[in-house]
């Protein structure tokens, strides 16, 4: 029987099955990070286990790190202490760690890709639900709770059920000014922050195949977003170049090997689905979010629906309320404040540059606050040597270090209450960038055309 | 963990739609380093207002609501993978978060805390918070072994479905790390036999 890509990568982690139909799935790849780690170290030595495989583990400090001076000790006490944990455990416990001021650190699901850690075939978890991302390269991962953390750590196994499959196919040519974060964001408006529930989605179809691996990451990224466990691409060519040469790829022989390997892995011809959806690159335009969740996405164009196929009246009159938007009107021109370019959604080197290019010699506008955060010190380093940095802040723009930042406000970058944020990262929840922030996900390109005329702004009409 | 096995109680009805993570303990709180004390901090910012003073329009600060299930909108959870949205559940007093369907990970997390995530049908769910809307003491009767959700009120028994695997760690408080390392020598041969392709 022709098997999916998922089946052939999940069928080869199988340890045991279980009755009642749970599985004993082997784990290749644990990443780990500073806030969902130090309850299962706690774990660990309360249960007097051992790290199972230390060359399976790599850890870095994102969620809590500050952007602004990272070489100075971090002022927050609570944030200090959470990394000092870090440290501390990776170094009783032998875990390879790169933390502050380490040239590998980064945005967790920034830094396994760039230094190869990732790579198709391979099962990777992580205690963060965009772990996601890495499917882009064919890779099963998704995220984890802390208590399975521990599991990976004392066994290096997870027992789960089985998800279902979706295969999601998006196909023809993007118009310009339409970026990978649209397509995302547009699949999700139309199967809204559950429709994935229950399923680990394939995506593919033309309009796939032609993106990058940036582009790839970004919309595996999201799959979270619309409820499934994970989101995965065929690797191919793209994601051999990328992958070449990268710290941990294969090398010489094992390279030729692995390559074959993975080439064995798309899915074939005929596989079964349990849900397949189409989509029509041509229908695609850039896209905003106006709600509190991000199945609240539209064109730019479009009015802010009264309510829609995924949400009832009373969500979008309850999200209404909180962004202090009205339904029936449009977005398009709507002032906004702060511009967050950054995140494991849009971060990466490709990011930077797609910003830049748009940006030109145009001034980020009066009155609006731009940060810029690449998702890695690898990220940092190449976008100064192509002098990204530079222009960036001759533009108007904040170019900060390397961190999750105000996708999740978790150290001092938060967007203020009642402040509207056009933001490249994924999450537009109540509270998300700080207490009542008002977040508009949208792709880089859009946030740049926000950040130069100060307005929710179609892209299209700068380019 | 602790076992779950039968359950009587009133309930708090939170009929809103795609809660996530981020509502049930917003990102600022997870910089503890232990599992413990999160229920004070279980929907903050819906539940406190800046000046973190209770707001009354929230159903956790209703006097005439409480109990130790939660009855809430479909897609509970969604949002991040944060285990401490579980833990603030559990802290907060919750044995029981029924709602329609449940977002993945959440489920999970619910699971591996000994809180039950009860899914029951659409309509059961309306019927659920009707029942609250006309006398918020009404008492529910949840029994795992036999798998029934009881409206105590109207007499309605329902059946639910939880896979066996979950319920025996329910209601004997294991852990599934328990179980992975009673598997040890069958992950061990795993490892030594399989052809790592992949991670040369
Ligand atoms: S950038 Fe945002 S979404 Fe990504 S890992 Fe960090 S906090 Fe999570």
């Amino acid at each position: 029987m022709p098997k999916t890509l998922f089946d052939k990568v999940w069928d080869a982690h199988v340890v045991t099955e279980i009755p009642g139909g749970n599985q004993v799935l082997y784990i290749d790849r644990h990443l780990i990070h500073e806030v969902t780690s130090p309850q299962a170290f706690n774990g660990l030595r309360r249960r007097k286990l051992p790290l199972l495989r230390k060359d399976r583990i790599v850890a870095t400090a994102d969620h809590n790190v500050p952007t602004i001076n990272q070489h100075k000790p971090i002022t927050e006490p609570l944030s200090a202490k959470q990394v000092r944990m870090l440290t501390e455990n990776c170094a009783e416990f032998g875990v390879s760690l790169y933390g502050l001021g380490h040239p590998y650190q980064g945005i967790v699901h920034v830094i396994g890709p760039e230094l190869g850690i990732t790579r198709p075939g391979i099962t990777m978890v992580c205690g963060d639900s965009h772990t996601s991302t890495h499917g882009a390269f064919g890779a099963i991962a998704f995220g984890i709770g802390t208590s399975q953390v521990e599991q990976v750590m004392a066994t290096q196994c997870l027992l789960l059920t089985k998800p279902q499959k979706m295969r999601i196919n998006v196909d023809g040519d993007l118009a310009p000014g339409v970026t990978a974060k649209d397509i995302i964001l547009y699949i999700i408006s139309q199967i809204g922050t559950g429709g994935g529930t229950g399923y680990f989605v394939e995506y593919a179809g033309s309009a796939i195949r032609a993106l990058s691996m940036e582009g790839r990451m970004t919309i595996c990224n999201m799959s979270i977003e619309m409820g499934a466990r994970g989101g995965l691409i065929a690797p191919d060519q793209t994601t051999f170049d990328y992958l070449k040469g990268r710290e941990f790829s294969p090398k010489g022989k094992d390279w030729d090997e692995a390559v074959a390997y993975w080439s064995s892995l798309p899915t074939e011809e005929g596989a079964q689905f349990d849900v397949e959806l189409n989509y029509k690159a041509e229908d695609i335009s850039p896209m905003v979010t106006y709600g509190t969740n991000p199945g609240m996405g539209m064109g730019v164009k479009e009015a802010i629906p009264v309510s829609s196929e995924v949400h009832n009246k009373a969500s979008i009159d309850k999200a209404m309320k909180y962004m202090g938007l009205e339904a029936g009107k449009q977005l398009e021109n709507h002032p906004i404040d702060y511009v967050f370019i950054g995140s494991c959604t849009n971060s990466r080197i490709e990011d930077l540059r797609a910003v830049v290019g748009l940006v030109g010699n145009s001034k980020v506008a009066e009155g609006v606050t731009a940060i810029v955060v690449p998702g890695s010190q690898q990220v940092s380093k190449q976008a100064i040597s192509e002098g990204l940095d530079q222009k960036l802040i001759a533009a108007g723009f904040e170019f900060r270090e390397a961190g999750c930042s105000a996708c999740l406000g978790m150290n001092e970058d938060k967007v203020p209450a009642g402040k509207y944020c056009v933001s490249t990262s994924n999450r537009n929840f109540e509270g998300r960038q700080g207490p009542g922030a008002r977040t508009i996900l949208a792709s880089p390109l859009t946030a740049a055309a926000a950040a130069i005329t100060g307005r929710v702004t179609d892209v299209r009409e700068l380019i | 963990m602790k076992p779950f096995t039968k359950l009587t109680s009133s309930a708090v009805p939170l009929p809103i739609e795609d809660v996530d993570t981020d509502q049930i303990i917003p990102a600022r709180f997870l910089k503890a380093v232990t599992r413990d004390g999160f229920g004070e901090n279980l929907f903050r910012d819906w539940r406190f207002d800046k000046l973190n003073q209770p707001k009354e329009d929230f159903v956790l600060n209703n006097p005439t609501y409480s109990g130790q299930i939660l009855v809430a909108g479909a897609n509970f959870g969604c949002g991040s993978s944060r285990e401490h949205a579980a833990w603030a559940i559990g802290d907060y007093g919750f044995r029981v978060v029924v709602s329609s369907y449940f977002a993945d990970i959440f489920r999970g997390n619910a699971l591996n805390n000994g809180i039950l995530p009860l899914v029951v049908s659409p309509s059961l769910l309306d019927e659920i918070l009707q029942t609250i809307e006309v006398n918020p003491a009404a008492a529910f009767t949840i029994d795992l072994e036999a798998q029934t959700f009881k409206n105590e009120t109207t007499g309605t028994v329902s059946t639910f479905d939880i896979d066996s695997y979950k319920k025996t760690c329910l209601i004997n408080g294991y852990d599934d790390i328990d179980y992975l390392l009673s598997q040890s020598d069958l992950i061990d041969k795993f490892e030594r036999e399989r052809i790592d392709f992949s991670l040369k």
